[in-house]
């Protein structure tokens, strides 16, 4: 099973530099190890994921690098190989989905299939047609099929040609929740029987979450971590990253102390005489480093509390508040600004109000030691 | 009547030949990265700013007994290319090949490049691309193409005097013979024949822009830009 596992493994290690007038220049350089099942590609827009994706589907050549699928090399810029995208059985869904507009969803399906017999070629059709449930759309134009169904199709489309990887760029994007799961259900159950490496670009931390499994953090060409989303999300080590991730609050400071016993440190936000206890990470003491910390992980307090086990509790003044949608955005003043969400019933049980005095309640894991 | 006859045989010829022809011309032109690329798309659009009579005058030269053409054709087929139905037509495809070829180009380049990487990692080559997404997407640009190289031909006159003449039967065109006709002064039939052309014309060029009002502008701002920068 292992050996198994590892034959159908994606590995791409693409180093590619672009200089455009007008443009600023833009380095790749990524190695990644793709194992069956979804992995996920996450970064902001610019990351490069989309170039990634091109290369190893054969459309963009790298400027040096190997990628493969298994024993079989696609490209190895050494050997000179580069096997062209219509060989290489590397199926890719596009965000705009590209569907032909000009044909129908069958007929969009079978395009891949043109060297099959007449007989097994529909049978395969057939076959991922009801495995997408899109078997009622065979008949129509892409342009009277909704959207949901046609995401359902390009995903036939792309997969009833028995690739050996998947590439998805963010082909879900505009959906509902809800018909994300279930096309993300549809496929997973697909998957398991195929078992093919599935590389899915997103930037939306949604989506991160109900994919699960494996994630790849990228940025600015270059690979920043990868793990489960637990590990790379709720730790980020990058500013750019804790931005994508959610982290509303990225403070810089300056670490004033080690502890390592403690396996903490101490940080002196900005210029001001507020500090934080923060966990230990690479830095000696004078250095300048960032913190993030999620505005859902701090606790406000309208009096100074007591017998608390979290180690950060800081003086400050509610500067102002703004309702949006069923969370209430505090921004506090506690010589550097933190940005804090609350409930509504909350803030109307403390009566929270611009102006009021409050003091700030953060565990020390909930402050994250971000790299710039 | 003969000269009607004529005129529609030529333009069918010239037609046919540009479409054959300019398909794999503009699917070069749309989506070569060649640098050189400008002075082949100027070189296009040189029929469209030169007067007839240079062109002619050129393709006559290239075509008569001592020309590189004339020469190859006697020595393929025994006789001469200028003032012959053979040489009109290739003076006209010459003539024409903007129109056939800017339509084409613009109808490929309007196809969306993403349905092309689309057709290239479901496994299609290039020639099943061009057969199965983009000729099938650019069908209002192929019709135009066709269509215009038609009405040009069916239209031209200093070129065809240049090269072919004016030998009845052989080379006396539309336009040719209504000339004829002003210069002995026989005005009602000029007026017949030149009614006759202009309803081709018109009826002709209401297909095109009935066909597809998008790709018509499309194809009248490539035609017209090499002029509009003059």
């Amino acid at each position: 099973m292992g050996s198994e596992v590892n034959a159908a493994m994606l590995t791409a290690r693409v180093k590619l530099a672009r200089t455009r007038a007008g443009f600023l220049p833009f380095v790749l350089d990524v190695s990644l190890q793709v194992p069956t099942g979804i992995t996920i590609l996450f970064g902001p827009s610019g990351a490069g994921k989309s170039t990634v994706l091109d290369c190893i589907a054969g459309l963009v050549r790298p400027d040096s690098g190997r990628i493969g699928v298994g024993e079989k090399v696609l490209f190895d810029s050494e050997s000179s190989l580069n096997v062209p995208p219509q060989a290489r059985r590397i199926a890719y869904v596009f965000q705009t989905l590209a569907l032909f507009p000009h044909m129908t969803a069958e007929e969009n399906v079978a395009f891949g299939l043109d060297e099959l017999p007449r007989e097994e070629r529909s049978a395969r059709v057939e076959e991922i047609l009801k495995a997408f449930r899109v078997e009622k759309l065979r008949g129509r134009k892409p342009a009277e099929i909704s959207g949901g169904e046609r995401q359902r199709i390009a995903l036939a489309r792309s997969l009833v040609t028995q690739p050996r990887v998947l590439l998805l760029d963010e082909p879900l994007t505009g959906l509902d929740a809800h018909l994300k799961a279930e096309i993300v259900d549809d496929l997973r159950a697909w998957n398991a029987a195929q078992r093919i490496p599935i590389l899915y670009v997103t930037h939306s931390r949604e989506e991160v979450n109900a994919l699960g499994e494996r994630m790849i953090a990228v940025d600015e060409g270059r690979v920043l971590s990868e793990g489960t989303p637990m590990e790379v999300l709720d730790a980020p080590r990058h500013k750019s990253l804790a931005q994508a991730a959610g982290f509303e609050n990225l403070l810089s400071g300056t670490v004033t102390d080690l502890r390592e016993a403690d396996g903490v440190m101490r940080v002196r936000l900005g210029e001001s005489s507020c500090e934080m206890e923060v966990p230990l990470g690479y830095a000696a003491a004078g250095d300048r480093v960032r913190v993030a910390i999620r505005a859902g992980d701090i606790l406000l307090a309208t009096s100074r509390p007591q017998g608390l086990s979290a180690r950060n509790v800081l003086e400050g003044r509610i500067v102002a508040m703004e309702t949006r949608g069923t969370l209430i955005r505090a921004r506090v003043d506690c010589g550097v600004e933190f940005i804090v969400h609350l409930t509504p019933g909350a803030a109307r049980t403390l009566e929270l109000a611009a102006g009021v005095r409050v003091w700030l309640v953060l565990k020390t894991h909930s402050c994250h030691f971000v790299e710039e | 009547m003969d000269a009607l006859l004529l005129s529609l045989r030529l333009a069918l010829c010239v037609s046919a030949i540009l479409l054959a022809g300019g398909l794999p011309l503009a699917y070069w032109l749309a989506y070569s990265n060649w640098r050189g690329k400008f002075l082949l798309e100027a070189v296009l659009a040189l029929p469209l700013v030169l007067p007839p009579t240079v062109l002619g005058f050129y393709v006559l030269l290239a075509m008569g007994p001592r020309g590189p053409l004339g020469k190859l054709w006697q020595s393929f087929f025994g006789h001469g290319l200028a003032f012959t139905f053979e040489g009109l037509v290739l003076a006209s495809v010459l003539y024409s090949l903007p129109f056939a070829v800017q339509p084409l180009i613009a109808s490929f380049e309007s196809v969306d490049r993403k349905l092309l990487d689309a057709s290239a990692v479901l496994g299609a080559g290039r020639i099943k691309t061009f057969w199965r997404v983009i000729l099938p997407l650019s069908m209002p640009g192929v019709v135009t193409a066709l269509v215009l190289s038609f009405a040009h031909t069916m239209g031209e006159f200093g070129v065809v005097l240049m090269v072919g003449g004016n030998l009845a039967g052989v080379t006396r065109t539309v336009s040719i013979d209504i000339y004829d006709h002003v210069q002995s002064l026989e005005y009602a039939d000029a007026n017949r024949m030149a009614l006759v052309l202009l309803a081709i014309s018109f009826s002709v060029l209401s297909v095109v822009y009935a066909v597809n009002r998008h790709v018509s502008r499309q194809i009248s701002r490539r035609l017209w830009t090499p002029w509009a920068a003059k």
